[in-house]
């Protein structure tokens, strides 16, 4: 008797289980990729659509998030990786698992018409670049009036102690963008000299943020007069019409690039490869140049919207194995002397 | 039902104790630099020279010191490092290898080689050569952790966070909760109602309708200043917001522990309201017969009668607080707490294992709140005997006035923070463009899971109710009505208890290394729904667990015996007899479960896939990318949702009483 009843519990259990698993998997008809990205997520459908045209066999299965969120899930999945392909994410990023031997060297069709710049320097390449995303300040012109700030137009600016208290930037340790800022004042003032400009800057800094795009929403919302971010995210906030400004630095900007790259180890190569090489046609930099002013093919970017002028130029020489490479020490340097401190103002 | 028994002991295990046990092993996983593991060869133009180890030359050229070899998993060490005379134009050749299989190795081109086979490269490329780590076990971890001030100031942040919104939450929830049970004043039922909505929110709302109200482009500021005039009411907002009395930013600790007291308010108003509702009328008739001042009659009358109850709510406060990952997230500007750390370690720096040194110390204080706790619980013994008569509250003016009066303050502080949120999210663009527009409502353009994310939430909330309430209710019926075999079913009721003092954060993390991990079976868990459900099931099992071991206690053990002696299945009374009268508590079981599987952000954050994201994270993210007033509209969408199932929950429970609680009256 007993038995029975248990078996029935059991039965009963299994099914529910079986139950939840078949919502939570759903069917399955072609090639289905899952493919892991920091892109916008309103850029992701237009991508997807897209690729589909050229490609009606495969499907995208999008697993998006924040830079530090896709990075942190793939390092966590180094062992039993679920991603076929990384299409949209920070190169510095990718140089940390192509340090771990997590991606796949290819060298897709179309290779030589991509600028140097953006592809890994070893043959076959491991990534591929897209596009580039830029620093820049935004300043919102409305509170920058009523707080009687100058309109700053060097990253020195930043540091007189006019804008005390007025400036607000991500925090490197939990933001891509944060450390792209931090790097790229240690490449452009030198290593002692970047860290004397941000001993100066901390001292002007409002807070630190977790994203990299928050100082400049918080600057287009008036929380903050001036956040240090990237360009197109200053662009997006002005459309939707906000008082801002975007600031080049002259001194130079930070720069990293999205790329896209194969997960060593899939079980569907010929269909990554196929999204890889639809990656860097000219087709696919045209889409990505309705979001970013810079893109990997050279010559076919059209201005866009909004974004500030000369940033291309403005762009500095940028090192991402030196970023890669010192990614860890620079982190550490810059929690002993700025987040030790960050204990409320008395 | 032994058997069956031993399989809900078996998903707490699996669910419970493995992945914390793998999240602890994590933390003492450590990274060093083995260079005594890594040999080079030079070749200057005659010949390849002898063979030199990287520890005895780095040690030799005071590069590297044996005691600095810690380091993380992406700690890098350029091989340039050990020829001071390198010049990248230099015609001299490298060899370098790995002298066993096994270590960390180094990266050539960018790519780790682990192998013991030479590499041959030009200055070139050697220039470009990185030596990697090598995975050990030991303490060193923990060592790093407490050198580094940044770190470790936080566990003097949160505890400090902690105790101040719990003294702050159970001084304020005992005033209502005395408004409530000894005051006749009006309007009781809806001040009950009004003081629970908190618990229907996530708790980083409570954060973000802070910021619309006191942060730099404040509410209150804007329309103090159309009232009063600008230049009236600048000085006096000057010397608020510059802390002439202390640190008043609102982006810090005053806002963690204004937003916290918000949120765990209903929490201490619950266990207090339970324990004033229990005095009995005759010690207070006694006191007023020997003619104590009311005063005495307070401190040693009613305090006494309701300490356990303020000692319990003080540590679930406690609890919620240091445990608490959202408001600190959101409003926390740059105070460190322990809950933000984790998240900064994972997501931020891809520093695993330091995540996991975080979260064994974040265990640490909650698991002294939840011993402390337990204790007190057992020493609370019945304060209500048969012969007790329950105290009711006379009619006085001037004390009913006053608390109507600090109710209503509460009631206006709660329901306008939700209305500020509400109201935050139909602006099109705050402050600049103050029209009214559905445009934050656009979810599918903002950055968190779009509209799927709600629909995943309710989806979630509902298999979480179903789930667990058939685990948690059918699992105490075992604790509580099963015979025999005691040893097991104290185990069962210690595993039980369990989830309360867990952080959301550190069962989200022990999750991603259980589950994940290429050898366990259930690895196909991993991603789906599946995983979402049992972590909040497992999350909030405790308090679902006593709710069920409460009502399982008032029913006769008689039934029982009778069905045995009639020969009839467990299954049989457990079906027509216990499940009907317990449907209350199993109402109650399920709502819970329900509203905090809508409500959680700090467990499924490390879990959620691209099919399963779900409205709660939606908040964290559209607020981390800055998307304010987005994060409000998905809120308050979560708010009407829970508050719909609430009143639903209600209109069953009253209709369900008519019709099987009759027996409970006679």
């Amino acid at each position: 008797m007993k038995q029975g009843v248990f078996s029935q519990v059991f039965k009963g259990t299994v099914m529910a289980a079986a139950g939840l698993a078949f919502v939570a998997g759903g069917a399955v008809a072609k090639t289905e990729l899952t493919v892991y990205t920091a892109v916008e997520a309103e850029d992701l459908k237009r991508y997807a659509e897209a690729f589909n045209e050229d490609y009606p066999d495969i499907e995208i299965k999008w697993v998006r998030d924040s830079t530090g969120i896709v990075t942190a899930k793939l390092l966590a999945e180094k062992n039993n990786p679920q991603a076929d392909v990384v299409w949209g994410l920070a190169a510095t990023s990718l140089l940390l698992m192509k340090g771990e031997g997590m991606l796949e060297p290819y060298a897709p069709k179309g290779l030589d018409k991509l600028d140097p710049k953006f592809r890994d320097k070893d043959n076959p390449p491991s990534w591929t670049g897209m596009d580039a995303w830029v620093a820049s300040v935004c300043v919102n012109t409305v509170e920058a009036n009523k707080n009687k700030l100058p309109t700053p137009t060097s990253w020195k600016d930043l540091t007189k102690p006019v804008y005390k208290g007025h400036v607000a930037m991500p925090n490197p340790n939990s933001s891509g963008t944060g450390f792209l800022d931090v790097s790229s004042w240690l490449q452009i003032f030198g290593e002692k000299g970047g860290w004397e400009f941000m001993d100066a800057l901390h001292e002007n800094i409002s807070h630190y943020t977790h994203s990299g795009s928050k100082p400049c929403k918080q600057a287009a919302a008036g929380e903050v007069p001036i956040g240090v971010s990237f360009a197109f995210r200053g662009a997006k906030s002005k459309a939707a019409g906000a008082p801002l400004e975007i600031i080049v630095p002259k001194e130079g900007i930070g720069w990293d690039m999205e790329a896209t790259a194969i997960i060593a180890g899939t079980g569907k190569l010929e269909a990554a490869k196929n999204l890889v090489d639809w990656s860097i046609t000219e087709k696919a930099n045209k889409l990505y140049n309705e979001g970013y002013a810079v893109v990997a093919i050279p010559g076919i970017a059209k201005p866009v919207k909004y974004f500030p002028e000369g940033i291309t130029e403005a762009m500095i020489d940028n090192d991402f194995e030196f970023a890669a490479n010192n990614r860890k020490a620079i982190l550490a340097e810059w929690q002993k002397r700025y987040d030790g401190k960050s204990e409320p103002k008395n | 039902m032994r058997a069956y028994m031993l399989v809900i002991v078996l998903y707490l295990l699996i669910a419970l104790a493995f992945p914390l046990y793998v999240m602890l092993s994590k933390s003492f996983e450590t990274y060093a630099f083995r260079f005594d593991a890594v040999e080079f060869q030079v070749d200057r133009g005659e010949g390849w020279g002898e063979t030199l180890n990287a520890m005895a030359l780095g040690e030799g050229l005071g590069v590297v010191a044996p005691g600095a070899l810690v380091t993380t998993a992406d700690g890098r060490f350029p091989a340039t490092r050990f020829f001071p005379d390198f010049s990248f134009r230099a015609k001299t050749l490298y060899r370098i290898r790995n002298t066993k299989e096994g270590s960390g190795g180094f990266l050539v081109k960018g790519r780790p080689a682990t192998g013991t086979d030479w590499f041959e490269l030009t200055s070139g490329e050697f220039r470009r050569v990185q030596i990697r780590p090598t995975q050990a076990t030991g303490t060193g971890n923990y060592l790093s952790y407490f050198s580094t001030p940044a770190l470790f100031t936080s566990i003097h942040n949160s505890l400090m966070i902690a105790v101040i919104s719990t003294i702050v939450t159970v001084t304020l929830a005992f005033l209502y909760a005395y408004a409530l049970t000894r005051s006749c004043m009006r309007f009781k039922g809806a001040f009950k109602m009004i003081a629970m909505v908190p618990i229907l929110v996530p708790s980083l709302l409570a954060g973000i309708g802070l910021i619309y109200l006191f942060g730099k482009q404040s509410l209150v500021l804007k329309v103090a200043e159309w009232a009063f005039g600008e230049e009236t009411v600048a000085p006096w907002w000057d010397m608020l917001a510059n802390g002439a009395y202390g640190p008043s930013e609102i982006y810090g600790p005053t806002g963690i522990v204004i937003a916290s007291v918000f949120f765990t308010f209903p929490h201490a108003l619950i266990i207090i309201i339970t324990a004033l509702s229990i005095a009995d009328a005759r010690l207070y008739e006694a006191a007023v017969a020997l003619r104590a001042p009311k005063p005495r009659i307070f401190w040693t009358v009613t305090i006494p009668g309701a300490r356990y109850g303020l000692i319990s709510a003080a540590f679930v406060v406690f609890n919620l607080v240091i445990t608490d990952f959202g408001v600190p997230k959101v409003i926390g500007g740059q105070f460190n707490v322990l809950a933000v750390d984790i998240y900064k370690q994972v997501i931020g720096q891809q520093n695993f294992q330091m995540g996991a040194v975080v979260s064994v110390v974040l265990l640490i204080p909650a698991l002294i709140a939840f011993t402390v706790d337990r204790i007190v619980q057992k020493k609370q013994v019945a304060l209500l005997s048969a012969r007790a008569v329950p105290y009711e509250p006379k009619p006085s003016r001037r004390f009913d006035r006053a608390m109507f009066a600090y109710c209503c303050f509460v009631a206006f502080f709660v329901l306008g923070v939700l209305a500020v949120c509400q109201y935050a999210a139909l602006i099109k663009f705050w402050p600049y463009n103050l029209s009214l527009s559905l445009g934050n409502y656009n979810f599918d353009v903002m950055d968190g899971g779009g509209w799927d994310s709600y629909a995943n939430s309710v989806r979630m909330a509902f298999y979480t109710a179903v789930v667990g309430t058939f685990m948690v209710f059918t699992g105490a019926y075992m604790v509580e009505k099963g015979k025999g075999f005691n040893s097991g079913r104290t185990g069962f009721q210690f595993l039980a208890m369990m989830p309360m003092a867990i952080p959301g954060m550190v069962l989200g993390l022990a999750y991603i290394f259980f589950f994940n991990h290429p050898n366990n079976p259930l690895n196909f868990v991993y991603g789906t729904m599946g995983i979402l459900v049992i972590c909040t099931v497992t999350h909030f099992y405790t308090v679902s667990h006593l709710t069920a071991v409460t009502a399982l206690k008032q029913m006769d053990p008689e039934f029982e015996a009778v069905s045995q002696s009639l020969k009839q299945p467990f299954t049989k009374i457990f079906a027509r007899v216990t499940v009907p009268v317990c449907l209350p508590a199993i109402l109650d079981i399920s709502i819970y479960l329900f509203v905090n599987a809508m409500t959680t952000v700090s467990a499924v954050v490390f879990l959620y896939s691209p099919d399963t994201t779900l409205a709660s994270v939606a908040v964290l993210n559209m607020d981390d990318a800055g998307d304010i007033a987005p994060a409000a509209a998905m809120g308050m969408m979560i708010f009407y949702t829970n508050a719909g199932v609430r009143l639903l929950h209600a209109g069953l429970t009253r209709g369900l009483h008519r019709r099987t609680q009759a027996w409970r009256t006679r």
